[in-house]
């Protein structure tokens, strides 16, 4: 292997136990150089700890943890160089911003003029180039934002860990903060990692998503992978919004499983690779909303696709992300996307509605 | 009208506040002002004038006292604060949540004993007679008892046992509401734990280490039974010139003066260590 596609971060079946409890149950990942990797998981599903190991602050039970390629196990915390935002910032309330930023560089050392030449520079990397008199009270919650980030960035870290640094923010700084971290990012090409239980931001800026539960991880991949691919069923609910249905495997023929949910209804789904159906197992059955297609029942639905017949319950109006609930034939509510044009020829509530999909947007998952 | 209920009500509502201050505070030191200043010429014949005041000056061993106890109560607060400091950060940070709450009662309960009664117990180890000497005795390390009392080490260890809770308490509750995260990110940046300490904590319990001084030394330096009975006669405290100025030579205008010049003195020295530490009272009480 050559020194370039060292990775900046090497994590090698790592685990962590308190007690009886194991928070973290042997992950393995590498995280290549510059990039955007987040791990998304339920809340207590262990994220904060992989974190504090990777920074130092707790000892792996077992597993390696490699930064640039050495082991840091037996590196204490201050002499990682791997930076941390931490969820409520902490940054430190007696300094003013300009200390705040220059207490890294003093720690190691740093002369002065240095150290200002540098604080001035991150300043304007985060378009904040006239606040280092204020204190950190001064400042909005967008702008304590940055300065942990400056504050951590000034340094140079190999690895920049951010443990849901938007949590505190309201919803509309949060959507604004998702960009701008993005940006953040490419601008200082350092390999961020950021923990986050929401789904939209892992989704919009990651170039690399985790999804992690109970420990472990489910699945490592490109977001749209994680999107249309997943490889276990708990990706399948967890990402993005999802229809299920369960059921048994009834047959098995030419690459397609034939499913008969627990109401009766039968369906078609493809097989993926690696999945190994057979007849007579049990199955979880999950369709995206997108995928689904509602029209009046007096269209009629197409020849080999999955239909189910069904009434309007509502319709969620929401501009291009418009839904309709459709109560189906056992009485469970189905989602499907649809067009809101606002003409005659919308669904409307009391419809009966044809719901129609392809066995190749069908995800099944053996339980 | 609507401004004269306003009025009204505040005044109702600040009048025991400003009678308690005036009544137990303001009246009693102006009594002691007015007294401090009267100068006897005569049996019953007293004249206004500073000559308490210049008594004190002219006389050394009384205002080496005042500077003795000054700086003795200094090196208490200072040891109370080196002592204190591990503690309050243990009980506040290291402790667990449940163990806290003990270990707080642990603390208090040198409180629940009178001071006379601590003062004896130290006695009852110390003197010549007492568990200490004897021990060391009975195990060979000396060969005829020693006297523990009456020097003033006894007389510091003695005192900083009486004070440290004061020091340990605003300590514990400035440090309890310190984010630990906060030490956190002092390390991932890159502090070590002296930076850590000199850096981040310290200067996150300053209002609690200033306040904590402030009352340890205040109440050192006007205590009277623990160097009285720790100390014996050659303990010279000032609270005792000012006992010995009421009580055993009745002359109450000398003590009030000293009285006076203690709390001057005392106020003095807090002031000056809030200017050299460049804290202000005010900030220090709004945070703690
Ligand atoms: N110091 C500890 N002692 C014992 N158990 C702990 C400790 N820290 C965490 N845990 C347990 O480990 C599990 C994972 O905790 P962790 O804080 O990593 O979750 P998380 O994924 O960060 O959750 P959240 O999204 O809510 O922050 C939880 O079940 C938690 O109770
Ligand atoms: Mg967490």
């Amino acid at each position: 292997m050559t020194v370039t596609d060292t990775p900046d971060l090497e994590c090698t079946a790592v685990c962590k136990d308190f007690g009886q409890v194991r928070a973290v149950d042997n992950v393995s990942f590498q995280i290549p150089k510059g990039s955007f990797f987040s791990i998304l998981g339920p809340s207590g599903c262990g994220k904060t700890t992989l974190m504090r190991m990777i920074a130092g602050f707790e000892d792996p039970s077992s597993g390696d943890i490699e930064i640039k390629g050495k082991s840091v196990l037996n590196t204490p915390p201050n002499k990682r160089n791997v930076k941390m935002v931490f969820q409520h910032l902490a940054l430190f309330p007696m300094m003013n911003v300009y200390e705040n930023i220059a207490y890294g560089l003093r720690c190691v050392g740093t002369d002065k003029a240095t150290i200002d030449q540098k604080v001035k520079d991150v300043l304007e990397r985060i378009a904040l180039p006239d606040v280092g008199n204020r204190e950190v009270h001064q400042l909005s919650g967008g702008q304590k934002q940055r300065i942990a980030i400056a504050r951590c960035m000034v340094l140079d870290p190999d690895v920049l860990l951010l443990d849901e640094p938007l949590g505190a923010l309201d919803l509309k700084l949060r959507e604004a903060m998702k960009i701008e971290l993005k940006l953040l990012q490419h601008q200082f090409n350092t390999t961020f990692i950021y923990i986050t239980h929401d789904q939209s931001e892992a989704l919009v800026m990651s170039d690399h998503v985790a999804i992690m539960n109970e420990g472990r991880f489910e699945q490592i991949g490109r977001p749209e992978e994680l999107y249309h691919a997943p490889k276990t069923a708990f990706v399948a609910g967890f990402v993005g919004d999802s229809n299920r249905w369960s059921g048994k495997v009834s047959a098995v023929e030419g690459g397609k499983a034939k499913v008969t949910t627990d109401a009766g209804l039968q369906m078609l789904c493809q097989k993926r690779d690696g999945s190994d159906l057979s007849a007579g197992q049990s199955v979880n059955i999950y369709v995206r909303p997108e995928f689904i297609s509602a029209k009046r029942a007096d269209t009629g639905a197409a020849g080999d696709l999955n239909a189910i017949r069904g009434k309007v319950d509502s319709v969620l109006f929401n501009g291009a992300n418009s839904r309709v609930l459709v109560r189906g034939p056992s009485g469970e509510l189905i989602e499907a996307d649809v067009v809101v044009t606002g003409s005659d020829s919308d669904l409307r509530a009391g419809d009966d509605v044809a719901l129609s999909w392809s066995d190749q947007q069908t995800m099944c998952f053996a339980t | 009208m609507q401004s004269d209920i306003k009025r009204l009500s505040l005044i109702l509502l600040f009048a025991p506040f400003a009678l308690w201050i005036f009544l137990l505070i303001a009246l009693p030191h102006i009594g002691m002002v007015i007294l401090s200043l009267r100068e006897k010429v005569a049996p019953r014949v007293y004249e206004f004038g500073f000559g308490n005041y210049i008594d004190f000056i002219q006389e050394p061993i009384y205002w080496n006292t005042l500077l003795r106890t000054g700086s003795m109560s200094i090196l208490v607060t200072f040891l109370a604060l080196l002592i204190g400091f591990p503690i309050a950060y243990y009980i506040a940070k290291i402790a667990g949540n449940r163990s806290k709450g003990a270990l707080f009662l642990l603390c208090l309960i040198p409180l629940w004993v009178s001071d006379l009664i601590r003062a004896f117990g130290w006695i009852l180890l110390l003197r010549e007679t007492g568990v200490a000497s004897s021990f060391l005795l009975w195990t060979g390390a000396i060969n005829e008892p020693i006297e523990f009392l009456y020097n003033d080490v006894t007389v510091v260890v003695g005192l900083v046992y009486t004070v440290i809770l004061f020091m340990i308490v605003p300590l514990v509750s400035t440090l309890d509401g310190m984010d630990d995260a906060m030490v956190e990110a002092g390390y991932n940046l890159g502090g070590s734990g002296f930076t850590v300490l000199r850096r981040i904590i310290i200067p996150y319990a300053m209002p609690g280490i200033v306040s904590g001084c402030i009352v340890v030394f205040m109440l050192t330096a006007g205590s009277y039974l623990t160097p009285i009975l720790l100390g014996g006669k050659n303990s010279s405290w000032f609270t005792e010139q000012i006992y010995d100025q009421f009580i055993t030579r009745f002359n109450w205008e000398s003590g009030a003066a000293f009285g006076f010049l203690l709390l001057a003195f005392t106020s003095l020295v807090v002031w000056l260590g809030l200017k050299l530490t460049g804290q202000t009272l005010a900030n220090t009480v709004a945070k703690s």
